[in-house]
């Protein structure tokens, strides 16, 4: 069943903005290491926020990927489990331009919700 | 991470000026102390013994008594009396370390732990990059910590105490146990360690004191560029061409991307300065191969160290989070990976 709105996103970026707007000052003054403590917190809920937003189409092209890269069917973390055999193996390696096209999309896609301002 | 109590900086201070009047043979009051940073099991206080008329600022390294919880601390690093013995040796061959002064006894009851003298300067990354009063130490740390790592590199090993030697095959092993000690999969830390496995440097002839952990962060710099080399808790035998790779890893930049050398100069700046203090003359693909793994090493460390708090040793959002920041290093890798050196 849907929830009503705010979505999670919506309601995660409402309260990152609270605590980095009107908490975080007021830490900085009192207890600083408390300070930092809230940046971490409102940095993560950041993350929280574009991954509600994004996660779920990322693991869904992830997904599909795999299944054609490996050519057969099982969830997220089985296929992912199989990849990372293969690559211990030496089955695949980083000449392989299948591979690195979907480790290239799966990173792009991680990075655009762990920390879209890395370069 | 818990807040010291009074009576625990009572007991410390208390412990610190018997222990102070041992070492410089007179009464010793103790003034300012105060608990710097790190975690519960690892302490770094710092304090003024005042003797007479001198004052001597200093440090505590401690690692309190464990209360048979499970331990946070990482089964690689070394004890603080084998710590003392390195940085000892270190000070004494002219490398920029804080001199360590005295070990504290298992009859003081504060755990292991040693005191060196305090040194000042900043090991602020962002401060250190971009506040106004270090812009010159900025155009000198990179060629610095050339100077020092020779000099590093270049401790007798018969001063030292007995250190583990860990080459590319162990370090790679290592690794590979880290993974397996996580519940998912990594698929491109698989492929980065894969990739460093076929291209292994030559086995070393001459197993060299190796820092372990030099990289911008672990280093006190003031207006004058560095003034002590911090963290030595990694230091090992080996191939000394892995501390000038996992000092140009971006994750040490700090934003700083275009300056490899710990984010204040270029590889080739560092690599003179070492090869003109007595470093051996580096070789690129060497260096490229020990900066891949460095890369893929701290995005393990990443994993490891939220796994502290999700394994239940430790309960820490800020370790927790560091989960997350995996996928930076995930980033680089496949950029590395792409270079011709």
């Amino acid at each position: 069943m849907a929830q009503d709105r705010p979505t999670a996103a919506e309601l995660l970026s409402a309260i990152a903005d609270m605590l980095r707007e009107e908490v975080t000052p007021v830490l900085d003054k009192v207890e600083p290491r408390l300070g930092f403590q809230m940046r971490v917190a409102v940095n993560s809920l950041a993350i929280l926020e574009r991954e509600a937003r994004l996660g779920p189409a990322a693991d869904r092209r992830e997904h599909e990927r795999l299944l054609k890269l490996l050519g057969r069917d099982a969830n997220l973390d089985d296929l992912n489990r199989e990849l990372a055999r293969q690559l211990r193996a030496g089955e695949r390696d980083e000449r392989d331009a299948a591979l690195m096209a979907h480790l290239e999309a799966t990173i792009a896609d991680k990075i655009a919700i762990a920390n879209p301002k890395w370069r | 991470m818990t807040v010291h109590t009074a009576s625990e900086a009572d007991q410390v201070s208390g412990v610190l000026a018997s222990a102070a009047a041992r070492y410089f043979g007179r009464p010793a009051v103790i003034e300012g102390l105060s608990r710097e940073s790190g975690g519960a099991s690892r302490q770094t206080w710092s304090f003024d013994a005042v003797t007479g008329n001198a004052r001597h600022g200093l440090i505590l390294r401690r690692d309190p008594p464990t209360t048979g919880k499970a331990s946070d601390r990482s089964a690689t690093a070394l004890d603080r009396a084998t710590e003392f013995r390195v940085l000892k040796a270190a000070f004494k061959a002219g490398v920029r370390a804080p001199e360590v002064l005295f070990e504290l006894t298992p009859q003081d009851g504060l755990g292991e732990a040693f005191v060196m003298r305090r040194v000042g300067g900043t090991a602020i990354a962002r401060k250190l990059l971009r506040d106004p009063p270090y812009e010159k130490a900025r155009g000198l740390i990179a060629g610095q910590l050339g100077e020092i790592l020779a000099r590093i590199h270049a401790v007798e090993l018969g001063s030292l105490p007995a250190l583990v030697r860990r080459e590319a095959a162990d370090h790679i092993a290592g690794l590979r146990r880290a993974l397996d000690a996580l519940s998912q999969p990594q698929p491109v830390f698989e492929l980065g360690l894969s990739w460093l496995d076929r291209r292994k440097p030559a086995p070393i002839e001459r197993a060299l004191l190796v820092h372990g952990d030099y990289r911008t962060g672990n280093y006190l710099a003031d207006e004058s560029g560095v003034t002590a080399i911090l963290d030595w808790e990694g230091a090992h035998l080996g191939d000394p061409v892995e501390d000038l790779g996992w000092l140009c890893v971006k994750s040490w930049r700090f934003g700083a991307v275009d300056k490899p050398a710990g984010g204040f100069g270029s590889r080739e700046e560092l690599w003179r300065a070492y090869e003109k203090t007595g470093g051996a003359k580096v070789d690129p693909a060497r260096a490229h191969w020990w900066e891949v793994f460095g890369t893929v090493r701290w995005g393990i460390i990443c994993h490891q160290q939220a796994w502290r708090h999700l394994g239940g040793a430790v309960k820490s959002m800020e370790l927790a989070s560091i989960g997350r920041r995996a996928v930076e290093t995930e980033v680089d890798l496949l950029q590395l990976l792409k270079e011709k050196v």
